[in-house]
């Protein structure tokens, strides 16, 4: 580790002989992919009128208008709520038959298992367009178009292959003799389940449950299709159909994104290292 | 090590073997009773509206068959669809696959392979992939509006351009448009999965290669390249597969227009199934790239299926 510098991977430093322009290249990089997040940052506290003219790009005047108007006098926090109850109950349905189904895969001798692997992903390639007709008239068939519960469950089960092949994954890494002597002290599977394998594959399922919060958050498509009102919108629906009565307010929409992303960029942020580990399950290994 | 069953427990042995599949059947089986419930039947409903014409507005439901196929083979909305999603994939994940390529190799050159990338190359790579697609859409409007949009003012400032470009209301200028957005999305991520498949090179093999002397491009050509393929190549599926059904990104910034310049499969289907109101005609759209994906995702899981054995 000492001679760190002469044992650079494929010899990218010999091409570039100073650490200094591959640092410049890097944050140039950085600022394409910062850099419009930040200029949204930007717009969200420019009063309106400035908001029409450039230069200035350093805003001169700030307000908080913007910000105001959307949480105090739109829809956006009901949106927030909605999008938080849909995540939040979409993760924990993934999550516990996920769970269940994955640690079946992982640990019990059902016939079919790479079938089943492989049919798990292609499920996670499925157009959603393709379902979203007949989705959309079997919710009205049910009653439940223009509900919470229609959006959360579909977005529940567009998860579940992520869902069942992280915790798949990571109920493998787990000692099978775990298992055995869990079944020779008179456990059923199940309590084997819960009693040794939840605790110790819990961080598993943390990030299990992050990438399923984070793809319902996002979810733009079936929540614009299931939903028909405020009372139910999602967030990013709320985003996309911004209500502009003459042009379109590019301040309200601004400070309506950062809020709306804030959640989970803090979360994918915070959790970076957990969430490449998980998207990688399988597929990476190390 | 389990140890094997000795001849007097096997008949247990084959009890308990017996009882564990149905367990694990019993285990498994709400998850694929859902995913029956909200994936595979409404495939098949799907299947079956296509069948059909029905327009709700004007109460008209009959079977005819595979009229909308017909119908859709002579539609050249549908193969301008088709050309436009296929140019968007191509183009889209190619670059992305590259600057991301880059990316990694830059940020594992810095760290030698082995320490941490620094924290803010941790933060630009993971927050425009955690931003909602739709936001990403609004960000990139803005950025692109012809008037006061920061594109146009530093493109002009730098004299690159003498009069300022609408360039979403171009319709040659509108598909690179939504090409960058997507790159600025997705590339900093592909970095992300090839910078973790990087850190699994063994570090000796670089060391023994330079002993031997092999040179910078003759170690990437020779170890990096081949030992990252597989990564590559998951890469390459995922990417291909969400710009093949790109839908919110494309529909957000440009609703499918001007024209419809940028409108992908997944755009001309729902606006035929939920602004026209074309069931049976948008059902068959809809069936036709259900198939054109499946057909995609089948040639990709062969790709991958080397992988799939050893995961199993």
């Amino acid at each position: 580790m000492s001679d760190a510098g002469e044992n650079g991977r494929g010899g990218v430093m010999h091409w570039f002989r100073f650490r200094g322009l591959a640092l410049c290249i890097l944050a140039l990089a950085g600022l394409f992919c910062l850099g419009p997040v930040l200029w949204q940052g930007v717009t969200s506290i420019k009063p309106d009128e400035d908001l029409v003219r450039l230069p200035p790009i350093v805003p001169e005047r700030m307000t908080a208008a913007h910000y105001e108007r959307v949480l105090f006098h739109s829809s956006l926090v009901r949106s927030l709520v909605n999008s938080a109850v849909v995540a939040a109950s979409a993760t924990a349905v993934a999550i516990v038959v996920g769970g269940l189904c994955a640690f079946t895969l992982a640990r019990l001798p059902i016939a079919g298992k790479p079938v089943i692997l492989g049919l798990v992903l292609a499920t996670s390639m499925f157009p959603p367009i393709a379902v979203i007709s007949p989705l959309y008239l079997l919710m009205r068939g049910l009653g439940l178009r223009d509900t919470l519960i229609a959006v959360g469950l579909t977005h529940a089960v567009y998860a579940l292959p992520l869902a069942i092949w992280i915790l798949t994954s990571f109920f493998r890494q787990l000692p099978g003799e775990l298992y055995y002597a869990a079944r020779v002290d008179g456990c059923t599977p199940l309590r084997a389940l819960l009693s040794v394998f939840l605790p110790l594959a819990r961080p598993g399922l943390a990030v299990a449950a992050l990438l399923v919060f984070i793809f319902s958050w996002n979810e733009f498509m079936f929540a614009l299709t299931l939903t028909a009102s405020d009372a139910t919108r999602t967030a990013p629906v709320a985003v996309a159909l911004f209500p502009g009565l003459y042009e379109i307010p590019w301040g309200d929409i601004a400070a309506a994104s950062l809020v709306v992303t804030l959640p989970v960029a803090g979360l994918a942020v915070m959790f970076q290292r957990h969430i490449v580990a998980g998207l990688t399950a399988g597929s990476v290994k190390g | 090590m389990t140890e094997q069953p000795s001849t007097g427990t096997r008949q247990a042995t084959r009890a308990v073997r017996l009882s564990e599949r149905a367990w694990g059947y019993l285990l498994a089986s709400p998850a694929f009773l859902l995913v029956g419930l909200v994936a595979v039947a409404p495939i098949a409903a799907a299947l079956w509206l296509s069948l059909h014409r029905r327009l709700p507005v004007f109460g008209v439901e009959e079977f005819v068959g595979a009229w909308n196929y017909l119908q859709l083979w002579s539609d050249d909305r549908f193969w301008a669809a088709c050309r436009t999603t296929l140019y968007f994939t191509v183009l889209s994940v190619a670059t992305e696959l590259l600057l991301g390529f880059g990316l990694a190799l830059l940020l594992d050159g810095l760290t030698n392979g082995a320490g941490k990338s620094p924290r803010w190359a941790q933060v630009m790579i993971v927050v425009p992939w955690a931003i909602p697609t739709v936001v990403s859409a609004q960000i990139w409007a803005w950025l692109y509006q012809p008037d006061y949009g920061l594109l146009n003012y530093l493109l002009h400032r730098v004299n690159l351009i003498t009069a300022p470009i609408d360039w979403l209301a171009d319709p040659d200028w509108a598909i690179h448009a939504a090409v960058v957005m997507d790159v600025w999305k997705t590339a900093p991520f592909a970095a992300l999965l090839l910078l973790a498949g990087l850190k699994t090179i063994p570090r000796d093999l670089y060391a023994a290669a330079r002993v031997d002397g092999a040179g910078a491009w003759q170690q990437f050509r020779h170890i990096t390249l081949p030992l990252l393929m597989p990564v590559v190549v998951i890469v390459l599926v995922f990417r291909t597969m969400d710009a093949v059904r790109v839908f919110d990104a494309v529909y957000v910034l440009t609703g499918g227009g001007p024209g419809n310049s940028t409108e992908t499969l997944s755009i001309y289907a729902y606006k035929t199934l939920f602004q026209t109101l074309q069931f049976g005609y948008g059902s068959a759209l809809a069936t036709a790239m259900f198939l054109i994906v499946a057909a995609l995702s089948s040639l990709y899981l062969l790709l991958l299926r080397r992988h799939l054995q050893e995961a199993t």
